[in-house]
């Protein structure tokens, strides 16, 4: 059977006109829920041109009109089956304060994981430049292999920040990118079922394990702290916390444990996942504004002691923070 | 590797849509790349004018112009115009998700942020391999996300004046060798003589004559109407009459 294809268009067109009409309604203003009436007859339209659109395919295979119905049903059914809550207005507060660090709580597991390859990293970093003090040209980044240790601190100290004065902004403005482009990768390489971020994380802790024992072994602790501290105890939290992201993406790709199809597991973690990585940007934005305008100030223009309590003030802040704010607050998100 | 993506709903309905091969999302993306590289270029000549104050200040905020108008551009496109940016929109691609359902603002962003590991090491290599292994052209990017790039044709409304609309028809003089045409022409064979004639203006001229006239000998052999109704009758003209009565009942 063939089906009388004018007469049939003629018949269903103002169904599938008010039914675009709706669903325009329905996308431009996505947090207005429609009211029963119109609720009712979107679902009956639906339904019909659905029909419409399995009569097209079955009795007259004429293409422009099936691709316009199944254009059509696409959108209504996105609509329909759509079980996901509505994109509700953005909180910047409530996010930061609330759903941010319970997120974090919730994905703990990922973070402890990825706080135990810090530490091996930055063992391994320590030890290697223990035993063998040559390893410095290549575990330590940024030419730190070039100085002593009390070379470098007598530099900084005698300096009196000319190397970054007049260019605070810009040089703050640099660390904030550079720090947010790491974390991203560090995130991004959760997609190679997490190697990438092992790798990534252990390679920048093995740095900082370089450059930490080496100046604790030449007497430059206070230095070493007051220079590290103000911003490390944000930005390198803040990088764990990106590889705490990667690591909840690998799982979800892995499924270890877990029933759900990889596209439900993907997407029960993607909220998650993108909350981590926003209060990554956050961390990171403030790391450098820090370490931009605060941390470059050496002794004497700016006490040891008085840097060190600032960092040790941001990080029972950042503990308290993570581990205190939104307990109270109803739990949000899926596990 | 086929290049439909295809939605079975509750109610039984299938609708396909086309995906996007690798090529030509690589060509949005070298449109997109150019949008950003000319954005950033104006933002930072007017941002410029900073530099009049504190050339400090100037540089940081053109430096961070650049990575906001870098990492935000896709993100804020393909949000608010449902899944695409300037370049998909010129090569009309579309991000969609990957169930047919809506377009999350968490997909977005975590397809766009994943393009750190799938540009790796270079013009997105990672990515290309990995969309080309997989059968819905997903980079890595798009599995996280659960989504997919499609084609968004433009579209039109059914135009069904290609029927013959309002014209004689010799071949309605006769019922029952209609009827007879109708019942034994099935829809596939109705759907080619259609497509071709919704097509035939793109046709090369002699692929045209050759095209209707294999249509018009094979459809002359289904049902042989009286030769006083088609005498003189061009190939084109018997397929567009053939086509009226299958696809239009008698008033």
């Amino acid at each position: 059977m063939i089906i009388d294809l004018p007469k049939f268009v003629a018949a269903e067109r103002p169904m599938w006109n008010e039914l675009e009409q709706l669903l325009k309604r329905i996308e431009d203003q996505p947090n207005r829920p429609l009211p029963l009436e119109d609720l009712q007859r979107f679902h009956y339209l639906y339904e019909r041109t659905a029909a419409d659109l399995g009569r097209v395919s079955t009795f007259a295979s004429e293409p422009e009109t099936r691709r316009y119905l199944e254009h059509l049903v696409a959108r209504a059914y996105g609509e329909i089956h759509e079980t996901r809550s509505r994109h509700m207005r953005f909180r910047p507060l409530h996010w930061f304060f609330v759903t941010l660090p319970q997120t974090f709580r919730r994905r703990i597991a990922a973070f402890w994981l990825a706080l135990a390859i810090t530490v091996g990293g930055t063992i391994f970093g320590a030890v290697a430049t223990i035993i063998d003090p040559d390893s410095r040209a290549v575990t330590m980044p940024f030419g730190h292999d070039a100085l002593e240790p009390s070379e470098r601190v007598a530099k900084e100290e005698s300096s009196t920040n000319e190397r970054v004065a007049g260019h605070y902004t810009s040089f703050a403005a640099f660390l904030m990118t550079n720090n947010i482009k790491v974390s991203l990768l560090t995130l991004a390489l959760g997609m190679t079922w997490g190697i990438g971020t092992v790798i990534v994380l252990f390679k920048n802790m093995v740095g900082l394990g370089a450059i930490g024992v080496d100046y604790i072994m030449a007497g430059q602790t206070p230095f070493l702290l007051g220079w590290l501290m103000p911003h490390g105890v944000i930005e390198i939290p803040a990088i764990l916390i990106a590889a705490q992201g990667g690591f909840v993406l690998a799982g979800a790709l892995i499924g270890r444990g877990q029933r759900a199809a990889l596209a439900a597991r993907m997407r029960t973690v993607a909220p998650d996942v993108v909350t981590l990585i926003g209060g990554v940007a956050v961390l990171l934005v403030w790391a450098g504004i820090v370490e931009g305008f605060f941390s470059q100030h050496h002794q004497p223009v700016v006490p040891y002691g008085v840097k060190i309590a600032f960092g040790t003030v941001e990080l029972i802040l950042l503990v308290l923070f993570l581990t205190r704010c939104g307990k109270n607050a109803e739990p949000e998100g899926n596990d | 590797m086929t290049n439909q993506f295809l939605i079975r709903t509750p109610e039984g309905i299938s609708f396909a849509q086309t995906l996007a091969g690798p090529m030509s999302r690589f060509l949005a993306w070298g449109i997109d790349c150019a949008i950003i590289i000319g954005l950033s270029w104006a933002t930072g000549m007017a941002l410029g004018l900073f530099g009049l104050i504190s050339p400090d200040f100037a540089q940081a905020l053109m430096a961070l112009s650049y990575f906001v108008i870098s990492i935000g551009y896709g993100i804020l496109l393909e949000w608010i115009w449902r899944g695409q940016t300037m370049g998909k929109r010129v090569l009309r691609l579309r991000v969609v998700d990957a169930e047919g359902l809506r377009l999350q603002i968490n997909q977005v962003v975590i397809r766009n942020l994943l393009r750190f590991v799938d540009m790796l090491p270079a013009f997105y290599l990672v990515g290309g391999v990995v969309s080309l292994l997989n059968r819905r052209y997903q980079r890595l990017g798009d599995i996280a996300a659960n989504t997919v790039v499609v084609r968004a044709p433009k579209l039109t409304e059914p135009d069904l004046d290609q029927l013959l609309a309002g014209k004689y028809n010799s071949l309605r003089e006769h019922p029952h060798l209609e009827a007879r045409l109708r019942q034994r022409v099935s829809p596939a064979e109705a759907a080619v003589a259609m497509r071709a004639l919704l097509r035939r203006e793109g046709l090369d001229p002699r692929a045209r004559v050759e095209l209707f006239g294999e249509l018009a000998e094979h459809f002359r052999a289904v049902v042989t109407f009286p030769p006083e109704s088609v005498e003189g009758m061009p190939d084109e003209q018997y397929v567009r009459n053939v086509v009226d009565v299958l696809y239009r009942a008698r008033k």
